[in-house]
């Protein structure tokens, strides 16, 4: 299959990567201008209160200090609902998340902003803000907040229920129901029910470099923003509709980023650094702190989860149940829809039913994490599944053999899927030489499970031209995170018949390329690849026009192959063809800019070996293999990389990862000392298999890798420490004292 | 604001001197004063690494040390890690390995892994993980970069 390939499927050293390994790629806090000012944010320290005074005059009177900012400085949102890619929302809701105004919503909750001649001088100066609160009992769990009487976040937020406003003010924004088949029926046929609660606490993306906003509002009215963002665009459109400014007003240039994982989606920064810039006359850049990250940034939600599943003798999945609710945080928009979409995605089950809940509660505004929402379900279905097995007596595998979905499988939401590669990740589990292998040791279990991730599409633009020496230059809209200048350019190349070397990709700001979707779903190797391959297509179209025209011959006659033109006999290769452009009609620009549909989903699974030691609780990872369907792998040691990373964020969310809060809500372990994120120390080296079926709905066959490797882990090693230790749990993290706990209560 | 205090120091094999008030630490010296951005930062208070350069052939994380602490001493960065314009082996192992995603922690893991190797030409891939347990990477698993490590290590030694 991969020999039809030239450079896909092959190793090329990143673009980027001299600059990477040399400390001269420029981050986002990376950035020095003439005059630049240095700002901070002061925030709430309730997670609940009425604001009912802000005095900035002392911060004001502070030597140093240029500007002040609160939210009576950005422009009224009033009733306007806007759509930034990630659905219809209140632009309140935006704008109220980035300075609060009215209440506080969550203990970190921006207030106000300043900027001042040192970051000593702009923290000193927030400190100096006085804030009057009226502090607010507060909800902090799914649970709490949909309890009556609990307290309201949102005086005016009314529930919806199955798509209509109901008129009643609740903590919950939405409820929503997926439906296929008649799930009481088939639980009637079956011979087996399991039913199981779960709690998964909420955990952080965990990005090294934490969010930062450079922003220069010039004296020509022009917004000029620098900033580590995974959507340049997403940015742009987003600051100009807080600020109510045209969209082209706003410039965004994106500085490399040190990683998002769906969490620098959101805005937090740039349109206070924006004020603040207009206010003062100077640029101002802003960097959070770690704790602001944990405390003002968007987590991934916590949730309350109810997964029934009714089997036959045979093993044969009859109805399944869902009941999801997500904690969205401060404002609506938890990712739940996905989380229900996903709950039983990986089955065939022909009666479903699946209640989804969208619960604000006072904790930060909760922004994607890699497969949003699909972790916390799948961990719940994973163990359910597990116990299925256990109890009818089929090995794990098998019995998701026997269900797996495939093509023409009926999803609950109600598509039917195209072409997919669960049997195949299934396949690859049995056959692998880690699931046929012994345990070794004591205490030690093996646990498997699956997951499902859609992935995504959206816009994407590129733009290659072609140089004298034979290379080309590729302009593109995708921030990189992990590697994608190299996987666009390397499609790009393929078309081109040259080397990944000789494509020379720039990542650009917003007035340089067109409209770019955000680095997220999965998507950027797929969408921004595709445009890529549009736009070296285009390239090819008038490279074979101009050999017709020096061989003297039409254009449909000209031949390409391998990076070598030909017709009538006669030969070019790419590089000669390039010399003699200026000649033959002048510069050559390829342009590309798509908006694909044929989106193909990834499966994923593992295989995950533990020790639980019976004294302490602790589990350790002694074997992990991370197996995923990636459709066509282009860059293969990229792919891996998302498989181990993808994997390892997993075993933190099932093991340590937790916003440990208090009743006050506020995070008591909001450092990355004791926010326990794994180390090399805690892990051995992650396996992977690739497994390739290839997406019809691409050129090259991508699926996108980048996030359904985070979805299984949670439940594979809930079913590994079971076998290790005997216990079942439901409550993520399993954390030392919760295995423990489990343990004594055998 | 308080008197600046004028430091002399060595970054990367040559002298260095600047003026920093006694609060600034040695990594918004490095980084706002003299403009040598390649140290990151992840956390400000020593947990993450990302910050990581040596003092006097230590490693230290230079958002924990002051600015005033550095007089006298040697420090080496990112930016003193390659030899002109040939890149360290550890640095061609993480390219060539593709150790680095986002690249915020390379350059910590690179001045702490070159530390060891230059301490101990054949660690243990459990030394290798003992010695980089205080370097946090969020986005590859650290497969890759105990592999990297490796990798030069081998080539160091040839
Ligand atoms: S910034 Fe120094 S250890 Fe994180
Ligand atoms: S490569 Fe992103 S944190 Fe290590």
């Amino acid at each position: 299959m991969s020999t039809q390939y030239n450079v896909i499927g092959t190793r090329p050293i990143r673009h980027d990567g001299a600059d990477k390994v040399t400390g001269r790629a420029l981050y986002g806090a990376d950035i020095q201008l003439a005059g630049l000012l240095h700002g901070a944010i002061l925030r709430s320290p309730h997670a609940h209160a009425r604001i009912k005074r802000i005095d900035t005059s002392k911060a004001e009177a502070l030597a140093g200090v240029k500007a002040v900012a609160t939210a009576a400085d950005l422009p009224e949102s009033g009733e306007k609902i806007v759509d930034l890619g990630e659905g219809a929302t209140p632009l309140s809701y935006i704008r109220g998340n980035v300075l609060a105004s009215g209440k506080a919503l969550y203990r970190g909750h921006a207030i106000a902003g300043v900027a001042a001649t040192s970051q000593h001088i702009a923290e000193e100066a927030a400190g100096l803000i006085e804030v009057e609160y009226e502090v607010l009992p507060c909800a902090l769990t799914a649970p709490d907040a949909m309890r009556d009487g609990a307290p309201i976040l949102h005086e005016d937020l009314h529930t919806k229920e199955f798509g209509e406003t109901t008129g009643k003010v609740s903590n919950v924004a939405d409820h929503f129901r997926f439906q296929i088949g008649n799930a009481e029926q088939g639980f009637e046929e079956a011979d087996l029910i399991v039913e199981r609660e779960f709690h998964t606490a909420t955990v952080h993306q965990g990005y090294i470099e934490p969010q930062n906003a450079t922003v220069l509002w010039n004296n020509d009215g022009r917004v000029q923003v620098w900033t580590s963002t995974q959507g340049s665009f997403a940015v742009r459109d987003t600051t100009a509709c807080i600020l109510d400014l045209p969209v082209a007003q706003v410039k965004v240039t994106p500085m490399e980023i040190g990683g998002g994982f769906g969490g620098k989606i959101p805005v937090y920064l740039e349109p206070v650094a924006a004020v603040l810039s207009k206010k003062s006359g100077r640029p101002v850049k802003i960097v959070m702190s770690r704790k602001d990250v944990f405390e003002g940034t968007g987590p991934t939600p916590g949730s309350f989860i109810r997964v029934k599943i009714g089997a036959k003798r045979d093993g044969t999945f009859t109805a399944a149940q869902g009941y999801l609710a997500y904690e969205a945080g401060a404002y609506p928009g938890a990712m739940v829809g996905p989380g229900a979409m996903c709950v039983f995605a990986a089955y065939d089950i022909p009666n479903v039913t699946v209640d989804g809940f969208d619960v604000v509660v006072n904790k930060p505004s909760t922004a994607a994490y890699r497969a949003p929402g699909a972790t916390n379900a799948a961990f719940a279905t994973e163990t359910v599944v597990d116990e299925i097995a256990e109890k009818l007596g089929i090995d794990p595998v098998d019995l998701r053999l026997k269900n797996a979905a495939k093509e023409g499988t009926k999803r609950a939401d109600g598509p039917k899927y195209r072409r997919i590669g669960c049997v195949e990740v299934l396949e690859a589990i049995k056959a692998s030489a880690h699931y046929n292998a012994p345990l070794g040791g004591p205490n030690r279990g093996r646990g498997v499970g699956i997951g499902f991730w859609f992935n995504a599409g959206l816009p994407s633009s590129c733009t290659i031209s072609v140089n004298a020496d034979g290379s080309v230059n590729l302009v593109e809209g995708s921030t990189d995170i992990g590697g994608t200048r190299t996987s666009i350019a390397m499609q790009a190349a393929e078309v081109l018949g040259i080397t990944a070397e000789q494509v020379h990709p720039s990542v650009v700001d917003t007035d340089s390329v067109g409209f770019t979707g955000v680095t997220g779903g999965s998507r950027t190797t797929f969408a921004t690849g595709w445009a890529a391959y549009e736009a070296a297509q285009d390239v090819m179209r008038q490279m074979k026009e101009r050999a017709a025209k020096l061989w003297e011959t039409d254009a449909s006659e000209v031949k390409a192959e391998g990076g070598v033109f030909s017709a009538n006999g006669k030969r070019m290769t790419f590089a000669e063809l390039a010399a003699r452009i200026g000649e033959t009609g002048g510069p050559i620009v390829g342009r590309g800019a798509v908006n694909p549909r044929g989106v193909g989903g990834s499966f994923s699974g593992v295989i995950a070996d533990v020790e639980v030691d019976p004294e302490t609780g602790k589990t350790q990872i002694v074997r992990f293999t991370s197996i995923q369907d990636v459709g066509k792998a282009i860059h293969p040691a990229y792919v891996e990389g998302q498989m181990q990373g993808g994997s390892v964020q997993g075993i933190g969310w099932a093991l340590n990862e937790e916003y440990y809060m208090d009743e006050s809500g506020t995070m008591r372990n909001s450092s990355l000392l004791d926010y326990r994120m794994p180390t090399t120390l805690d892990l051995p080296m992650i396996e992977t298999i690739i497994v390739e079926v290839p997406n019809p709905g691409h050129p090259f066959g991508v699926r996108g890798v980048g996030e359904a490797n985070i979805v299984p882990p949670p439940g594979a090693i809930a079913n590994a420490i079971y076998r290790a230790a005997g216990v079942r749990l439901r409550t993520l993290p399993m954390k030392p004292s919760t295995v423990m706990e489990a343990i004594w209560a055998k | 604001m308080e008197r600046k205090v004028h430091v002399q120091t060595t970054i990367n094999g040559e002298a260095a001197e600047f003026l920093c008030e006694p609060r600034q630490s040695l990594l918004e010296c490095l980084r706002e004063i003299l403009s040598l951005t390649g140290t990151k930062e992840g956390c400000n208070d020593g947990n993450c690494g990302a910050c990581t350069v040596t003092m006097d052939g230590r490693i230290v994380t230079s958002c924990l040390v002051l600015g005033v602490e550095a007089q006298g001493s040697e420090i080496t960065t990112i930016e003193g890690v390659a030899r002109g314009n040939e890149l360290h082996p550890l640095q061609k192992a993480f390219l060539e390995e593709a150790a680095l995603q986002c690249g915020i922690c390379t350059p910590g893991f690179i001045v702490a892994a070159k530390t060891l190797l230059d301490q101990e030409p054949h660690p243990t891939e459990e030394r290798i993980r003992w010695w980089l347990a205080n370097n946090l990477c969020r986005c590859t698993g650290y497969d890759k970069i105990v592999k990297a490590v490796q990798k030069a290590a081998a080539e160091v030694n040839q």
